[in-house]
């Protein structure tokens, strides 16, 4: 069920409201009006009960109500037993309203947020040259934030507090109608003056919101390009630009809040005259006797009632601007001039043509945003079952044909078909499955890999997750409130994959498809080693779990028959110190999960401690630190501090290295026992650090290695309850969860001292994976690795092919290549380009590229100059005919 | 074998021989010390040179590329010094050290090198020997060539 929504967005504010929450509007002012009568009641009952119940005037006892008789005192309990009701009904009524209220704006907001994001989807790109993301962001963010709330009051504020302005008046009026009027004779005043000093706020306002835009847009930049500001010493200038952004947004927020308080006090001043005037005409004439003390009282009582709904009305006049500001300025920048159709996007066609016969562009006219022609009347044709070259030097238009054939960018005219298609006005369900384009630098998105390479097979949810029992419910209050705010109900944990496009039937399928094509990309020998070191949830993928613990057994019986390489490998052995593992690994014998236990920091962990004192290890552990710590001193002390040897044999930092030094002088051998906490700590850490293979130092001898092993079977034993789940012990025949494949292989420790001793284990590794045909669940694995922003956990090679794979996977009709490898380097090109023309023999593939000399393997060139096509034909034609072919040929 | 061993057989080297103990500790422990297997390679004749070795047991064979195959040209034992040159002037390495025994080696990078030749001057007089000694050696087996060349 599609909604229809305009093309443009409402640009007022309050058409949008009533366009899309009219039902909850009318209910909320239904409500407020309802509410008024209880109001009424509520402040004439002071009258009453102080005129009739305590003062007894104009009324007889026992008097007669509802059928039952009253004294005086019981018609006062009466009276306030009534008030009291009225109280909760008066609040009722208000908390009903807010609550109503709240849920209406936040409704209205997200629908207004997903519109926004909507037309995102939908922006012309050049649009995106002139709106940084720092602008867009806040926009749907921060800015629009308040307009939910205004907008669940915008009608019922009004209405309530106007209506309940209007009760306390009338009532004053008929109370005494001089008296009302005295109350309200200043309101004119406040009405008159009030908005002209809003609006100047008002404008104010404004200016604030577009400085906080360029102040977020500064901040993107300086983060984007902080490798500038470092490499040139920037820093200063960038200071200097953000420091006037903060001046003129500081002045801005100076100027308004003294108009803010300006209004603030004239509304206080103007409320406070309303008792003057009460207790001078009121009083005179209740001197006078014209007037009853109790009808001053509750007039003096309704009127500060007043006080509230005006003080509120002003407000809401406040808020109402500010929202319309707001909304405006969001408003007009989400509707740049060349947007596309809501539908062009919704539309899914009941049948995907597949893109046949010949590519027809005729006349294409493309401008950049500064009027330069890019693409000058344009006509080119060529077969879709052609591998086709574009080639031309720079400003030729190969760059913006590219983006026009892919549909990027809407030429400013001409025709561009596809068979029968008329590519323009088909919708991107055709258009975005039946073409794919890679530029230079393909974007990769926060996730894993997988995600990434199959973006491009999800388009619409087709099977549905089943949900049961509570998650069904969620669900449909999860759909009943997209629904309800125009927001798409799509499952996003539903099957998305088209495993039709990617012309498999199942998942399986699709897995040894991406095999295929990152093997194509060259890419499979990088996601094996990522898949190597990820690490896996047993419980989920239990089989590979298995696997996995096979390979360790046969790697380590490889391992044992080989005599030269058992050295190489220490395995973990529950009884036997590892020499090749730091004393804190030997201690722990597990992989830490979660911050209960630090590898760098075991000396101060509470447990550890008490462990080691048990053990009797305290002494032994203080001793070694003082070793290791004169010994260091000893090797290190004449280096300078930013001497990378500090680093690499980091027992102790430069910065601590005098620490220490002032520690050795002062303490004495013999009194180790004696030291201050902050010293014993600083001593304990240090051995926790010691491999003793690698660090050679000879203080961890044999009888220290067997109480560390008991002590680690004690750690193991002694865990209590709260820090189960803080490690993950090794155990040669678990899995382990908190380590990645690799280390779950080898279960050791690479030996130091033994020569390639990292490379041969590595070769024994690799052959247990091929012998037990492990590297595609590998692969599997390595395709869970999460990319970080931007793909920033992935080289730069790395993600552009992944991009590259992510247009192949989903077998398009036409791929469009714009230079998308030429960021690799030669050798990598080379084979990219052959496995991808080999790929797409028979297909459509058009390839923008630099040289010339690369065009051999393609049927046919196009060769663009100033934006037209100059010549064109196969390779062998253009080579023998061609004089500008053979031109570039040579300047290549 | 703990660093005080090393220090101990590293002192035994001429090289080291007027050098203060402590940094030969230092030496001793920034320096990885490493086991070869029979048939590993120290250095491959081409590759660029980081690293120089000090074997402190087993032996070498140092092997020259040359149009007929590969050619052992000399043997290398216990404090021996080998692939200076290559650290020395930033040249590929000049020939390829194989493991002939089980050896054991103490692997002394670049850096530290340096840093070593240049603090000590002692050193560096003792390594001009040594490579003034191999220099002769080299005269002298070229010389011989030539004259069975001319037999």
């Amino acid at each position: 069920m599609e909604v229809s929504r305009p093309r443009l967005m409402e640009h007022n504010i309050y058409k949008y409201i009533l366009r899309y929450s009219m039902k909850q509007q009318i209910i909320l002012t239904v409500l407020s009006i309802a509410s008024f009568p209880f109001l009424y009641y509520f402040l004439t009952l002071p009258k009453v009960i102080i005129n009739q119940a305590i003062q007894a005037n104009d009324i007889a006892f026992p008097v007669e109500y509802v059928g039952f008789e009253f004294d005086q005192n019981e018609f006062l309990y009466l009276t306030v037993g009534i008030f009291l009701v009225m109280v909760i009904v008066n609040q009722a009524f208000k908390y009903i309203i807010n609550v109503y209220q709240g849920i209406s704006g936040e409704q209205m907001l997200r629908r207004l947020r997903y519109d926004l994001y909507g037309r995102i989807l939908r922006f012309p790109m050049p649009t995106f040259k002139k709106k940084s993301p720092g602008e867009i962001i806040p926009m749907i963010t921060a800015e629009v934030e308040p307009l939910g709330g205004f907008i669940g009051e915008a009608f019922a504020v009004p209405i309530f507090q106007g209506g309940y302005l209007l009760v306390i008046v009338g009532f004053l009026v008929v109370q005494n109608w001089a008296m009302a009027v005295a109350a309200i004779a200043l309101y004119p005043l406040q009405a008159y003056f009030i908005p002209k000093l809003q609006k100047q706020v008002n404008l104010l306002g404004k200016a604030r919101v577009r400085l906080v835009r360029t102040l977020s847009d500064h901040l993107g930049e300086a983060v984007s390009g902080v490798e500038e500001v470092h490499a040139h010493d920037g820093s200063n200038y960038m200071r200097a630009q953000f420091s006037r952004l903060l001046d003129e947004i500081y002045t801005v927020r100076y100027r308004i809040y003294l108009l803010k308080f300006v209004i603030k006090f004239l509304n206080n001043f103007i409320q406070q005259l309303g008792p003057f005037f009460f207790y001078a005409i009121g009083g005179t004439m209740v001197i006078n006797g014209t007037l009853e003390v109790g009808t001053l009282v509750a007039a003096i009582g309704a009127h500060k009632e007043m006080a509230a709904p005006w003080k509120e009305l002003l407000a809401y006049y406040q808020r109402r601007e500010d929202a319309r500001i707001k909304y405006e300025q969001v408003v007009e920048q989400f509707d740049p001039a060349g947007m596309r159709d809501e539908s062009n996007q919704l539309t899914e066609p009941e049948e995907l043509p597949h893109l046949t016969g010949e590519m027809v562009a005729s006349n294409i006219e493309l401008a950049d945003d500064t009027g330069t022609k890019l693409l000058e009347g344009l006509t080119a044709r060529f077969k879709l079952n052609e591998r086709v070259a574009i080639i031309g030097p720079a400003g030729s238009g190969r760059e913006a044909l590219t983006h026009v054939l892919s549909r990027l960018i809407d030429p400013d005219q001409g025709r561009l078909t596809a068979g029968g298609l008329d590519l323009i006005s088909a919708p991107e369900a055709i258009v975005g499955r039946r073409l794919a384009y890679v530029g230079q630098h393909g974007y990769v998105f926060n996730s894993t890999l997988g995600d990434n390479l199959f973006f491009g097979l999800k388009h619409r949810p087709l099977h549905e997750k089943k949900y049961e029992g509570e998650e069904e419910t969620r669900r449909q209050t999860y759909i009943k409130n997209a629904e309800l705010t125009g927001n798409t109900p799509d499952d996003v944990d539903a099957d998305w994959f088209d495993y039709d496009l990617a012309g498999v039937t199942d998942a399986e399928g699709l897995k040894a498809r991406a095999l295929t094509v990152l093997e194509m990309v060259d890419l499979s020998d990088d996601v094996y080693r990522l898949g190597l070191r990820s690490t896996i949830d047993p419980r989920q993928a239990p089989e590979t779990a298995e696997l996995i613990l096979s390979a360790r057994r046969r790697f380590f019986e490889k391992i044992e028959a080989d005599p030269s390489l058992k050295n190489m490998l220490e395995a973990f052995e529950q009884d036997r110190y590892n020499t090749n593992a730091t004393v804190a690994e030997n201690l722990l014998f597990g992989t830490p999960v979660g911050d209960d236990f630090d590898l760098d920091r075991m000396a101060e962990n509470r447990y550890v401690q008490k462990i080691i004192e048990e053990a009797g290890l305290t002494e032994t552990f203080l001793q070694m630190g003082y070793q290791v710590a004169t010994l260091m001193i000893e090797l290190f002390a004449g280096l300078p501090p930013d001497h990378e040897f500090f680093q690499l044999y980091g027992f102790i930092s430069s910065d601590d290295l005098p620490e220490y030094q002032a520690m050795i002088s002062r303490i004495d051998w013999d009194h180790l026992d004696q030291l201050k906490e902050e010293d014993r700590l600083r001593f304990m850490s240090l051995p926790f650090k010691v491999i003793p293979s690698r660090h050679r130092l000879g203080v961890l001898t044999d009888d220290i290695q067997e109480k560390v092993v008991l002590a680690r079977q004690k750690f193991a034993a002694e865990l209590p309850p709260h820090l189960k789940d803080s490690v993950a012990f090794f155990d040669a025949d678990a899995y382990n969860a908190a380590t990645n494949l690799q280390d779950n292989i080898l279960f050791g420790k690479i030996a130091f001292g033994y020569a390639q001793a990292a490379e041969k284990i590595g070769a024994v590794l690799g052959t247990v994976v091929e012998e037990m045909s492990l590297r595609n669940t590998i692969i599997a694995v390595g395709l869970n690795f999460k990319v970080g922003t931007a793909g920033a956990r992935l080289s730069a090679n790395q993600r552009q092919k992944l991009c590259i794979a992510r247009a192949i996977i989903k077998n398009p009709d036409v791929l469009i290549l714009n230079q998308a490898t030429s960021s690799l380097d030669a050798v990598t090109q080379a084979r990219l380009m052959e496995n991808i023309l080999n790929e797409f023999k028979g297909k459509g593939l058009i390839w923008s590229i630099d040289h010339a000399d690369k065009t051999a393997g393609f049927d046919h060139v196009l060769i663009l100059r100033r934006g037209r096509l100059a010549e064109s034909g196969s390779p062998e034609k253009l080579g023998q005919g061609s004089v500008l072919y053979k031109d570039m040929l040579t300047g290549s | 074998m703990s660093l005080k061993e090393e220090v101990e057989i590293l002192r035994q080297i001429p090289l080291f021989a007027k050098i203060e103990p402590s940094k030969i500790k230092l030496l001793a422990f920034t320096s990885e010390r490493l086991t070869f297997q029979p048939g590993d390679l120290l250095c491959k004749q081409g590759d660029n040179g980081d690293a120089a070795y000090f074997i402190m047991a087993g032996e070498a064979s140092v092997i020259v590329e040359t149009p007929s195959g590969p050619l052992t040209v000399a043997t290398l034992g216990k404090n021996d010094v080998v692939g200076e040159i290559a650290i020395l002037i930033d040249v590929p390495r000049t020939a390829t050290i194989e493991a002939a025994t089980e050896l054991t080696a103490l692997k002394i990078t670049k850096d530290v090198f340096f840093r070593m030749v240049t603090e000590f001057p002692e050193m560096a007089v003792e390594m001009m020997r040594v490579l003034a000694e191999r220099l002769v050696r080299t005269t002298d087996d070229l010389q011989k060539a030539k004259e069975s060349n001319r037999k």
